[in-house]
């Protein structure tokens, strides 16, 4: 190896020790400016999705919204839109799809009560207050897939979504509050949070305000923190102590 | 010269309204509705300009009594200061209050601090706390509040401040101050450190904490003191917590008030001031007269039950308004030995409970009206 050779060997050893560093500090420094791992006491949820009806890339498939009864309409496009007449057409032919797999009793109560929807009880029947809206079936035939452990589930749930907002509600630092202030010292037990009165009007906003809105206002500027999204896990937790606090209050959007 | 601050801070915010109003019409995002908004603006100028502004002076009023003369002394009271560096509001607010208090002409005799000067009992809290009180003029007379007790018991504020309670004479009127926050052992059972200790009784709504009590020994010291003094006196008593039963659940309550009020009521006047609510709250029960006082750093809602009828609620406080519902106030005693109270509410028109509204049981010289109540 000549002088020179040598000579440019060390330099390059030099540099590449020093780009070695560079990245290790770079490295590091990126790992330290990552956000905390957030809390996963609620998770964030995917929603569940029916599966997609197969399509044979000539005609439309239309699916009923249970996820399982689908129709093919012929001489339709997929992706055309239908005419309003014929788009009922196809919806009844849907639902009559859904009844045939069902006992006839338990349809023609369902068709029944579906018929008189939206139409004031008799006057006998209102006075009587039995609920014998479907006549021809008796009352233990009517339709009700909740089980006790339905019942119990979305308890325990609802009631987990609420004690997380509990705390969150009552804790700076879980708002990312920067000065001390919970939301619990301006509203003890959520009073004055009065969810029932959104969405209104909010002049300071310049818009239509729903509770979310005004619980960001807080979290931006009395506890001088960062808005949460309107999906994040903790707004979520909030709305739901929020609301359970003023259970049984009529609702009264709009009012100011 | 007070009233000034929050004419001109209420006119500022009427512009803005107003030019928001012109701004979402000319943006032409409004519906047919353009001539009801017009008509809604300047309903609100009008009705602004209406209410106001009749400025409520500090001056004394000359009336003849019990009392040797009439005088008036201040009150500043639940600060809840945090270190500056973390919460540099609650000390502005202070000091605000210490410059309302400071601008009296003429100056009060002296000046109630209510307590919680501190919000989790730190030395640093207590001591930058001080420091702004000191800047006041006229004399202070300290209680103590739960945020500044339950980190050590008291240690540090009987350190700097002396006696919890205490009482004194003062133009013809007997004055006490008690201690009315203690709270029966709920932390050695459960192990909690100082800190956990100091952090529950900070929560308002926090169910695993005690309610407030004078307690035994106390209110053996009370009567003690009160047997010196003739039933015609005129007595009044600072607490920081009401001396009468609210809502347990916020421990806007004293545990041990029938036992008190017992001890006040053989006297002919009695008046209790108090603070915790940080609020516009009157009261009263047969002799005894009961005040609330406003904070600085923040106001409470009202309790969604048992409200005394007397109180004429403050309006809801604006949450874009930072100083809403708070401020401070002056108690003006009368020749009678019962007092007006004077709320000095920031951005708003002051507010007045007199001695005649609550002799009178709420019938004469009722205070401004409620126009926005609490949900």
């Amino acid at each position: 190896m000549s002088k020179g050779q040598w000579l440019k060997f060390c330099v390059l050893i030099v540099l590449l020790t020093g780009a070695i560093a560079i990245y290790q500090r770079v490295q590091a420094q990126q790992q330290s400016e990552k956000p905390p791992v957030s809390d996963t006491q609620v998770k964030q949820v995917e929603l569940p999705q029916h599966q997609a009806a197969p399509e044979d890339g000539e005609n439309m498939v239309v699916q009923l919204c249970d996820g399982e009864t689908n129709m093919t309409v012929k001489g339709a496009r997929p992706g055309e839109r239908l005419s309003p007449k014929r788009a009922q057409v196809v919806s009844d032919q849907l639902m009559n799809m859904w009844f045939a797999k069902r006992d006839p009793a338990v349809v023609k109560a369902w068709q029944q009560e579906a018929a008189t929807a939206g139409k004031k009880p008799s006057g006998q029947e209102s006075k009587k207050g039995s609920p014998t809206r479907s006549r021809g079936v008796k009352q233990e035939e009517q339709i009700n897939d909740f089980t006790a452990r339905d019942y119990s589930v979305w308890k325990r749930e609802l009631e987990r979504e609420v004690k997380y907002g509990d705390q969150v509600f009552h804790d700076d630092k879980l708002i990312g509050s920067t000065n001390g202030v919970s939301c619990a010292m301006c509203h003890p037990h959520a009073a004055n949070t009065h969810p029932e009165t959104y969405p209104k009007f909010q002049i300071q906003l310049r818009r239509v305000a729903l509770l979310r809105d005004m619980i960001n206002w807080c979290i931006e500027n009395p506890s001088r923190g960062k808005k949460l999204n309107a999906d994040d896990p903790k707004m979520r937790a909030l709305e739901a102590y929020i609301m359970a606090q003023r259970k049984g209050v009529p609702m009264e959007y709009g009012k100011h | 010269m007070i009233p000034l601050k929050w004419s001109r801070r209420r006119e500022e915010y009427l512009r803005e309204r107003e030019a928001w109003f012109d701004q979402l019409l000319a943006a032409g995002k409004s519906w047919q509705g353009r001539r009801r908004f017009l008509k809604m603006a300047a309903m609100a100028a009008g009705a602004a300009t209406a209410r106001s502004f009749t400025p409520q002076s500090f001056q004394l009023v000359e009336v003849a009594s019990a009392a040797e003369r009439p005088f008036s002394f201040a009150y500043i009271s639940d600060s809840h200061l945090y270190e500056k560096t973390l919460n540099e509001r609650f000390v502005r607010q202070l000091e605000r209050a210490v410059a309302d208090v400071n601008a009296l002409d003429p100056q009060p005799d002296f000046i109630l601090y209510g307590g919680d000067l501190a919000q989790l009992g730190q030395p640093g809290e207590l001591k930058l706390g001080a420091e702004i009180l000191k800047q006041l003029k006229a004399p202070v007379k300290y209680m103590v509040g739960e945020h500044d007790w339950f980190l050590d018991m008291g240690d540090l504020w009987k350190e700097m401040f002396g006696k919890p309670y205490y009482s004194f004479d003062h133009q013809g009127i007997h004055f006490i101050t008690l201690m009315s926050v203690n709270e029966k052992d709920f932390w050695t059972a459960k192990g909690l450190t100082p800190m956990q200790r100091m952090q529950i009784v900070a929560g308002l709504d926090d169910g695993r904490q005690s309610a407030f009590e004078v307690g035994e020994e106390e209110r053996d010291w009370l009567k003690n003191d009160l047997a010196k003094v003739p039933k015609t006196t005129p007595v009044i008593v600072f607490s920081h917590s009401p001396l009468y039963k609210l809502y347990r659940q916020w421990n806007f309550w004293t545990d041990d008030a029938e036992q008190v009020q017992a001890l006040l009521r053989p006297f002919n006047k009695v008046t209790v001031i108090h603070g915790h609510t940080h609020q516009v709250l009157t009261n009263r029960l047969g002799n005894i007269h009961f005040h609330g006082m406003l904070s600085t750093a923040w106001p409470w809602p009202y309790a969604p039950q048992g409200l005394p009828k007397l109180t004429m609620q403050m309006n809801r406080p604006d949450p874009f308004n930072q100083v809403e519902g708070m401020g401070n106030g002056t108690i003006k005693v009368n020749q009678t030995g019962y007092v007006d109270h004077e709320y000095n509410m920031w951005n708003r028109n002051p507010l007045r409970v007199t001695e005649k509204y609550l002799s009178s049981n709420g019938t004469l010289d009722l205070p401004a009206k409620t126009t926005l109540s609490t949900y």
